[in-house]
């Protein structure tokens, strides 16, 4: 699927710009993405040290421990290949709660570390696990309790009123977050029937 | 009211937890400087493990954007989309927001800027950008920093939730703000 659309991106945007007669674009944008993921992978070391140093005092001073064991029933729910106690709970739980709190470049680390737990629990090292594609929905379909930067470019453009989308934003998050939970399982159900066969 | 204590809360956050964990920390004996740097240096790795998926996907969705060939289909899929309520001026940015985070706040900006953030648009441009997340992003960065090829079913899903965020976006703000 990832390669396919990889695939389309590139073959598509190349053939059309050379139909076009635009062929000149392509290097230059090629280019400049490439730089710009660097770019990007830079500017996140910073964020991804700070907040890895962080959440290892969390796991050691057990607040990671202490938060997964309160919210234990929802994660166990979500994530029922994940056993209880694992420390994939404690980083799950922080990747949720960064989210919804609107923590913007917190979320990346938080979630990437998640992901590393989860990837101790999977047999398959190539393929992603049940609890993966879970935590993948869910990090999409971002739930966001306070969307900051939503309401700094509206105040930004003068509105009136910069808050009076966080009603709607809730309520859509909340449609798109059950949704996405729902095709998750269904998916899942699906793909291991087959994979039995 | 609810602006200030919003802005106010974001603005507390960040600072609460970075005080927070040392001090709790400290007081469970923990070698708080130590393990900060400990964790950091796993952050520094995991960072550049991720640069060349990164590289991957954005030469990709650079070269798809500065084609043009996004903005012809959007022209065939316009009319459709008018039939079914969406504004015209918000598909761009419908189809953008799972690509590119950078080019879909840009877009949502310019859409503000030009009809007012107080305008449907502007409403339903703010509900798609404030609901829904850079799902290739997401899966490059998070599936590139373990190494995971093999996505199974997930890029559907995450799409799936990108499509029911921008559909539930224009049924809500209509039903909102007449």
């Amino acid at each position: 699927m990832i390669n396919l659309i990889w695939l389309l991106l590139l073959v598509v945007g190349i053939v059309y710009a050379g139909v076009q007669g635009r062929i000149d674009v392509v290097t230059q944008s090629a280019i400049n993405g490439a730089e710009g993921a660097v770019a990007l992978s830079l500017k996140l070391i910073g964020v991804m040290c700070l907040w890895l140093g962080m959440m290892r005092i969390a796991e050691l001073a057990g607040v990671l421990r202490c938060f997964a064991r309160l919210l234990s029933p929802l994660i166990c729910f979500l994530f029922p290949s994940v056993p209880k106690n694992h420390p994939a709970m404690g980083a799950i739980i922080m990747t949720l709660s960064a989210n919804m709190l609107g923590m913007g470049n917190a979320v990346t680390p938080l979630g990437i570390k998640a992901m590393q737990a989860l990837q101790e629990l999977n047999p398959k090292k190539d393929t992603a696990s049940d609890g993966m594609c879970t935590l993948l929905a869910l990090c999409t379909a971002g739930f966001t309790l306070i969307p900051g930067t939503i309401i700094a470019i509206r105040s930004a453009a003068g509105s009136v009123n910069p808050t009076e989308i966080v009603g709607p934003t809730l309520m859509v998050s909340f449609m798109a977050t059950i949704t996405v939970i729902l095709a998750d399982r269904i998916c899942r159900i699906i793909y291991n029937v087959r994979m039995r066969r | 009211m609810f602006t200030a204590l919003s802005e106010q809360l974001s603005m507390w956050a960040i600072p609460a937890i970075l005080l927070a964990i040392p001090v709790i920390g400290y007081f469970r004996r923990v070698n708080v400087y130590e393990a900060f740097v400990d964790g950091a240096t796993e952050g520094f790795y995991t960072a550049i493990r991720i640069m060349p998926f990164l590289v991957a996907m954005m030469v990709a969705i650079n070269i798809f954007r500065a084609s043009g060939a996004m903005d012809v289909g959007i022209e065939y899929a316009k009319p459709m989309l008018v039939f079914l309520g969406v504004p015209p001026d918000v598909v761009p940015l419908a189809m953008m927001r799972p690509l590119s985070g950078t080019g879909s706040l840009g877009m949502a900006t310019e859409l503000l800027n030009t009809h007012g953030p107080d305008s449907m648009v502007g409403r339903i441009a703010s509900t798609i950008l404030g609901s829904t997340d850079t799902t290739f992003y997401i899966l490059t960065v998070y599936f590139g920093a373990i190494g995971i090829s093999k996505p199974r079913y997930s890029v559907c899903v995450g799409l799936l939730g990108d499509m029911i965020g921008c559909i539930g976006s224009i049924y809500i703000c209509h039903q909102l703000f007449k």
